[in-house]
């Protein structure tokens, strides 16, 4: 082994080796490594405006009544900062980063199954997103619908609907290419002896997702596409005054909108779920129960779609079965829970800060599940429909789920991707102002939300105004801890990292840090004894 | 040695067609629900759809996937020359649905019936919803065949080339099974719009 290292025989990655230099060389490779740090680029890029649209709000609601703009512009804000946050940000996320950058490694290939359309998703997914972004200043104004584009508002509205609507269709197309690409890696291209059984577990997240991907995108697609058609042509499909059906449209819609939020949340799951075994140096608890329930949250979540139409109308049966089904889905979610906690007990655990924010995502996950299923409940739901409870829910879900996973990963594989270490203490800081901001930011929402806050609305009565000014000062402690996070990893150049920074046990902990182009020399095995997580 | 893994590359195709045919999905989820909801606007409306040119469209189509189907035969038996002129015909069959699509579309934008139009407005609410899911649907389905008809061309060319040949025909392959894709789903469209009346 010391031997082999002296002379690294293959260049790694970052090492520009083939016909083009710099930025080009990096436009068009198809190394998955690099496609995966593009995303994150640009990923982060989006998120960042996201950020800055989320303060302007808080801004706004300091007080009640106008402060610094107006309600349409409220409006617009709001919508673009739901369509950039969700279809640029969240849904492609974890997947479309680590997904890249780790899966082959974990499973021993050399790259995904088709890297050219692997980098075509990449193209799809800008261009996708820089019609999104053009729909802002385009046309009549930006969107004020709110990222749902509810009929029959975003029929009759003058903004720029179509623009947006069409850039959250490339996405999706974006994103439905990533999964299929992922299930034929995934069936195709494991190292010799890893069945699915000893596939590490953030693959099988992958695997769940990526199904959920290729069945649930073309529903919105297709929904997208007769939104722009209805707009131009007046058909009436869903717009009342022309004789057609809002209910419709909020069944389509959330069909492929429901499973979205597994999309984005179990690819988090899959990564808590590398993290915590690595850090309390234990085999994962309960493999098989993770990686079944990860299938098993993909197919029931499938079929939850209506409890977000409780109030809009349906028969008593629809709901009850759609409230049942929801709460279903809490069970292998929980089981999530369980395996992790069980398997940091006994466990030697090392608090570093991809750990740190691991521990930060089951809380938050916690009490935005639990809150879930009030909301799944028909009779809460009544009362808090629509309300900043549902704000307060969803966020603790994907910003404090998806989020602080996307934290933690970067945290955990950033030695990998760059062959650094970063200042751990810096790391643990931006932890602390994250994590206390978000909570100041969240948590006020749901009470004033049970006080009768509705959402998206401009103003406010002034008993809401303290937990306002809580969330907004909240939200500024989570900007600082934000860029306390960016200084960290981009500022300076850290200590080289060894191969095996954490004790990792997965694959992609063999090779050198930054890995050569093609991943391994010698392409890894697992023996018949052996698992993806055989701690001491 | 060049990595290659032809039952991958299926295996990717065959995904897609799955996402394609739930694109197509939730088209005919709703072209279900309006019809359960207006049978007899839907009934009335269905005919003034022309049954033979839809009949000859299916024929032509049957004929085309028919073809695509031989030519993987021919390469996978090396008979280069063949394989082109199956594709060739199997073009020449897409050529020809498109032309009996424009008079058809053409017919009916000339008589006023197209959404939109003030014929239109005057109609019932059920049978706008029919002809505006006949377009959106075959409209789609047209898109479809262009794209198919594309890939097919790429192929052919490269069949001509030699770069696709009796040992690496995958490509081709994957062609062909888009193209049976379009085939399948005018298969569901032409009974639905044309002979349910």
């Amino acid at each position: 082994m010391t031997e082999e290292k002296t002379h690294h025989p293959e260049p790694s990655y970052l090492v520009d080796t083939g016909k083009y230099k710099g930025l080009m060389a990096w436009l068009t490779s198809t190394d998955h490594k690099r496609i995966g740090l593009m995303y994150m680029y640009a990923i982060m890029v989006f998120f960042s405006v996201g950020v800055i649209l989320g303060v302007l709000m808080r801004m706004e609601l300091y007080w009640p009544g106008q402060q610094i703009y107006g309600p349409q512009a409220y409006n617009g804000i709001f919508t673009i900062h739901g369509i950039i946050m969700i279809f640029t940000v969240v849904i492609p996320g974890l997947a479309a980063v680590f997904g890249n950058f780790s899966l082959p490694l974990m499973i021993g290939a050399k790259d995904v199954a088709f890297p050219r359309l692997n980098l075509f998703s990449f193209y799809l997914y800008v261009l996708g997103a820089a019609i999104a972004l053009a729909s802002q200043f385009m046309g009549n104004g930006p969107p004020d619908t709110g990222w749902t584009f509810y009929a029959p508002y975003s029929i009759q509205t003058q903004t720029n609907v179509v623009a947006a609507v069409f850039g959250a269709f490339v996405l999706g197309f974006s994103s439905i290419l990533t999964g299929l690409n992922f299930i034929v890696t995934m069936h195709r291209m494991r190292a010799p002896g890893m069945t699915f059984f000893k596939m590490p577990l953030f693959p099988w997240s992958l695997y769940a997702t990526a199904w959920i991907q290729v069945l649930a995108t073309p529903i919105v697609g297709i929904t997208l596409l007769m939104i722009i058609a209805e707009r131009w042509l007046r058909i009436g499909f869903f717009d009342p005054s022309l004789g057609g059906d809002p209910i419709l449209y909020q069944h389509l819609f959330w069909i492929y909108s429901h499973p979205a939020v597994y999309i984005m949340i179990l690819p988090a799951m899959g990564v808590i779920t590398e993290i915590i075994p690595t850090f309390a140096l234990r085999r994962i608890f309960g493999y098989k129960a993770i990686a079944i329930s990860s299938l098993a949250i993909a197919s029931v979540g499938y079929f939850v779609w209506a409890h977000h139409m409780y109030t809009s109308g349906m028969s008593t049966t629809a709901r009850w079965v759609f409230s049942l089904l929801t709460f279903l889905v809490a069970v292998p979610s929980a089981i999530k829970v369980f395996n992790w906690v069980t398997t940091m007990y006994k466990g030697s655990i090392s608090v570093k800060p991809p750990f740190l924010f691991a521990l930060g995502f089951i809380f938050l996950f916690m009490i935005g599940g639990m809150t879930g299923l009030s909301l799944g409940a028909l009779a809460t739901n009544i009362h808090v429909h629509d309300t900043a409870y549902v704000v307060a829910h969803f966020h603790y879900i994907v910003f404090g789920g998806v989020g602080f996973a996307f934290f933690a990963a970067i945290y955990y594989w950033y030695p990998k991707m760059y062959g650094r270490m970063y200042n751990i203490k810096m790391a643990n800081w931006s932890f602390v102002f994250l994590f206390t901001g978000f909570n100041l930011l969240y948590f006020p929402q749901f009470i004033i939300g049970m006080m009768g806050m509705p959402r998206r609305y401009f103003d406010y009565l002034p008993q809401f105004t303290f937990g306002h000014q809580l969330s907004f000062w909240g939200g500024i402690l989570l900007v600082i801890g934000f860029v306390i996070m960016l200084i960290t990893l981009f500022s300076k150049k850290g200590a080289k990292a060894p191969d095996n920074p954490w004790g990792g046990r997965t694959f992609e902990w063999n090779i050198p840090s930054p890995p050569p182009v093609e991943n391994f020399d010698i392409m890894p095995e697992l023996g018949v004894n052996e698992g993806p997580y055989d701690y001491k | 040695m060049e990595h290659r893994d032809d039952i991958g590359a299926k295996l990717g195709m065959w995904l897609f067609i799955f996402t394609e045919i739930l694109l197509f999905g939730g088209l005919f989820l709703v072209y279900a629900i309006m019809r359960s909801s207006y049978p007899d606007e839907f009934h009335q409306a269905a005919h003034h759809l022309n049954a033979f040119i839809g009949t000859i469209n299916t024929v032509v189509l049957l004929l085309s996937s028919a073809t695509v189907a031989m030519s993987i035969t021919a390469i996978q038996k090396g008979n280069k020359k063949l394989a082109v002129i199956l594709l060739f015909i199997t073009l020449l069959c897409a050529a020809a649905f498109m032309v009996n699509k424009y008079f058809e579309w053409g017919h009916k934008i000339h008589i006023g019936l197209y959404p939109g139009s003030d014929l239109m407005v005057t109609l019932s609410h059920g049978q706008v919803m029919f002809f505006s899911l006949y377009y959106f649907m075959t409209g789609l389905h047209m898109f479809h065949l262009v794209v198919g008809g594309i890939i097919l061309t790429i192929v052919m060319i490269k069949v001509k080339k030699g770069t696709i040949n009796a040992d690496r025909y995958v490509l081709l392959e994957n062609g062909g099974l888009y193209w049976h894709l379009v085939d399948l789903i005018w298969i569901f469209l032409f009974p639905l719009l044309y002979l349910i009346t």
